[in-house]
C-alpha cells in the first residue's frame, strides 16, 4: 500500500478540503492504484537528467519575460466585486480572523 | 451531420449577400434549439452579443467593405475560456453564476477576425477528464452514436461542430482534450506549440500543459482559425514571439517526399482492433500519396502517463488553490475562515477534481517531491528528447489518436485509472511541447470515426497542417 487513510486525511487538510467518509476511502483506494501505476517510472535511471522545468527553448522566451513598467488603466474593480459572494466595496468580507 | 458551411463558404454567401450574418446566426440558434436538448454541447448561449456582432458583420457587407477572414462564421466556445458578459462555469458548480469581466484573448482575436460567438460549451470539470462525464452541468452525447461520450475534455466544443451547430469552435488541451475529442466526433482537431496561442483569460488548470486551439469540419478551416488566434499577446507572457506563418498558403504544397516517423512504440498492445485497422489504411494512403514513411523509435513513450499524471495533478492542486468562496464562486458559509474554505471546496468540486487535488497535494507534499514531482520533471525531459530526436529524422510523426473509439457513456467510469490510460497517445506530445493535430482516418463499421494523430515539431504547425490536409484530400476520412 503506497497510500493510507490518515496520508490522505493530511493532505485534504493541506488542501482546505472537506471529504466525506466515503470519499476518503474510495480515493485512497483508487490514489494507491494510480501511485502503484506511477511507481513504474522507477525503472527509468535518471540520476543525470535535469528536469524539465521550463517548456519553450531559450530563444523562444528571450523576450518574454520582461517588459517596460508602464502603468495602464484598469477599470474593472467593481465588475470584479460583483462577482464576490460577499463583497463590501471596495473590500471582500470573511468570517472574522482576528478575536479582540 | 456537420454543417454544410465552411469559412470560406460564410464569407463568399454573405459578399453575394446570399443571406445575412443575422439570418445565418438566427438559423444556427434554431438548430441548437432543436439538438442541443439530446446533446448538451452548449451550456449557454450569447445571443445578445452574438447577435450584436453579426450585425456588426452585416454593416460592414453593406458598407461594401472588404470583409475580416471570419466574417459571421458562428463559432463556440469551451466554457474553461473567458468570455465577457458570458457566464463562464467550467463544468463545475464552484463556478456556476461567474461571469468573468474581461474577454480571454483568443475570443477577443475570434470577434475581431468577425466570428459570432454562439455561446459556451460544456466539457469535463476544470477541463479534467476524457469523456466529458465530468461536467457538473450532465454529459455531452456523441452525434455520431448518441449512447456514446463525445470524448473530453472539450467534448462540447467537439461534438457542436460535429453535429452543425457551429462552423467552429475553440477547445483546450492539457493531455489530449482536444484531439481525443475530435477523433471520437470524426473531426480535425487541433493543439498548437505551446506558447503559439495565448491563455490569458483561460481558466488554468495544468499551466506547463494547458493550450488553446481550434476545432472544424476541414483542415483548411483549422489552419483559418489557428492563424487568428495565434501570436504573441503581451498579456500572457509564455505566448511566442515566434511569427505565425500564413499556415492556409502553406497548405496545397505537395506532401510528396514529406518525411513521416512511425513510432513503434504506438502501436503496443492494448489498441482496439477496428482502430489499428483503420490507422494502417491510413499509413498505407500515406504512402500512396507519396510520403517517405520510416519506422522510428521513441522510448520512452511508455512513461508518459506516469509523468503526466504527477505533474498536471501537481499543477491542478495549485491552480485550483484559488477557488476558495472569497472573490468569486461558491461559498458555504461558516463562522471560522478556515472551515469556510474547506466546505465550499468540498461542496464545490466534483469528485474527479478533488481526487486530483488529493492527488497532486500528495505528490508536492514534504517527503514526496522528489520521489514523485521531480521524478515526473526529469522523465518530462526524456520525452521532449524522444520527440527532438525524432525530429532530426522526420518531418511529422504519425500515430493513432486514441487507442479506442468512442466509448458507451457509464462504461469507463468506475476506474478513474482506466480512464487516464485512454490518453496514451496524446500526453506525450503534451508533455513536449510539440503541435498535434487529429484528423479523421474513417470509420469502424461505417460508425464510428478513427482519428490518426499527426505531430511535428515546435512551432512546425504548417507541415502538420499541410498534411493534414493532403490526407483528407485523399480521402482519408472515409478508409
Amino acid at each position: 500500500m503506497k497510500i493510507t487513510r490518515e496520508d490522505v486525511e493530511r493532505v485534504a487538510e493541506l488542501a482546505y478540503l472537506d471529504l466525506t467518509e466515503a470519499e476518503l476511502e474510495s480515493y485512497r483506494q483508487q490514489i494507491d492504484d494510480i501511485l502503484e501505476y506511477i511507481g513504474k517510472l522507477d525503472e527509468l535511471d535518471t540520476a543525470n537528467v535535469a528536469p524539465m522545468a521550463q517548456v519553450l527553448a531559450d530563444d523562444q522566451t528571450a523576450d518574454a519575460t520582461l517588459r517596460e513598467d508602464v502603468v495602464v488603466p484598469c477599470g474593472v474593480a467593481a465588475e470584479i466585486l460583483q462577482q464576490a459572494p460577499d463583497p463590501k466595496a471596495p473590500y471582500f468580507r470573511v468570517p472574522k480572523v482576528i478575536e479582540r | 451531420m456537420s454543417s454544410e458551411w465552411t469559412i470560406d463558404g460564410v464569407r463568399e454567401a454573405l459578399a453575394a449577400k446570399k443571406l445575412s450574418a443575422r439570418e445565418l446566426t438566427a438559423d444556427f440558434y434554431k438548430r441548437i434549439g432543436e439538438r442541443n436538448p439530446e446533446l448538451n454541447a452548449y451550456l449557454t448561449l450569447s445571443e445578445e452579443r452574438a447577435y450584436a456582432q453579426a450585425d456588426r458583420v452585416d454593416a460592414l457587407v453593406a458598407s461594401g467593405k472588404p470583409l475580416p477572414e471570419l466574417a459571421g462564421v458562428p463559432v463556440a466556445i469551451k466554457d474553461v475560456i473567458s468570455t465577457r458578459g458570458v457566464r463562464t462555469t467550467c463544468g463545475s458548480k464552484i463556478l456556476e453564476h461567474y461571469v468573468p469581466p474581461y474577454d480571454a484573448t483568443a475570443v477577443e482575436r475570434l470577434e475581431a477576425a468577425g466570428a459570432v460567438i454562439l455561446g459556451k460549451t460544456n466539457c469535463d470539470e476544470f477541463a479534467m477528464g476524457s469523456s466529458n462525464e465530468n461536467s457538473a452541468y450532465g454529459p455531452v452525447r456523441n452525434p455520431e452514436a448518441t449512447d456514446r461520450v463525445p470524448g473530453g475534455s472539450s467534448g462540447g466544443s467537439a461534438a457542436a461542430v460535429a453535429a452543425g451547430l457551429a462552423v467552429a469552435s475553440l477547445g483546450t488541451d492539457t493531455g489530449g482534450s482536444i484531439r481525443q475529442p475530435g477523433s471520437f466526433c470524426g473531426i480535425p482537431a487541433m493543439m498548437g506549440s505551446y506558447g503559439r496561442v495565448s491563455r490569458y483569460g483561460l481558466i488554468a488548470f495544468a499551466s506547463s500543459l494547458d493550450r488553446i486551439g481550434p476545432f472544424a469540419t476541414n483542415a483548411r478551416d483549422v489552419a483559418a482559425i489557428l492563424k487568428v488566434i495565434a501570436g504573441r499577446d503581451s498579456n500572457d507572457s509564455t505566448s511566442t514571439t515566434a511569427p505565425v506563418p500564413d499556415y492556409l498558403a502553406a497548405m496545397d504544397r505537395p506532401v510528396k517526399g514529406l518525411r513521416v516517423g512511425i513510432p513503434e512504440e504506438y502501436f503496443a498492445g492494448g489498441m482496439d482492433d477496428g482502430v489499428r485497422k483503420k490507422i494502417e489504411a491510413g499509413i498505407e494512403l500515406l504512402k500512396k500519396m507519396g510520403c517517405q514513411l520510416h519506422e522510428i523509435h521513441m522510448a520512452h513513450t511508455g512513461y508518459a502517463i506516469a509523468a503526466y499524471y504527477i505533474i498536471a495533478t501537481a499543477e491542478a492542486s495549485s491552480n485550483l488553490a484559488r477557488y476558495d468562496g472569497v472573490r468569486y464562486g461558491l461559498r458555504v458559509d461558516d463562522d471560522s475562515l478556515l472551515a469556510m474554505y474547506r466546505k465550499t471546496r468540498g461542496a464545490g468540486f466534483g469528485a474527479e477534481v478533488k481526487r486530483r487535488i488529493v492527488l497532486g497535494t500528495y505528490v508536492l507534499s514534504a517527503g514526496y517531491y522528489d520521489a514523485y514531482y521531480l521524478k515526473g520533471q526529469k522523465v518530462r525531459a526524456l520525452i521532449a528528447q524522444d520527440f527532438r530526436d525524432a525530429f532530426t529524422k522526420v518531418d511529422v510523426i504519425v500515430t493513432p489518436t486514441s487507442p479506442v473509439p468512442a466509448f458507451k457513456l457509464g462504461e469507463r467510469t468506475a476506474d478513474p485509472l482506466q480512464m487516464y490510460l485512454a490518453d496514451i497517445y496524446t500526453v506525450t506530445g503534451s508533455l513536449a511541447g510539440v503541435p498535434g493535430m487529429s484528423v479523421p482516418c474513417g470509420r469502424i463499421c461505417g460508425k464510428l470515426p478513427v482519428g490518426l494523430q499527426i505531430f511535428g515539431p515546435a512551432f512546425g504547425e504548417a507541415n502538420v497542417l499541410q498534411l493534414a490536409h493532403a490526407f483528407e484530400q485523399a480521402g482519408g476520412a472515409t478508409l
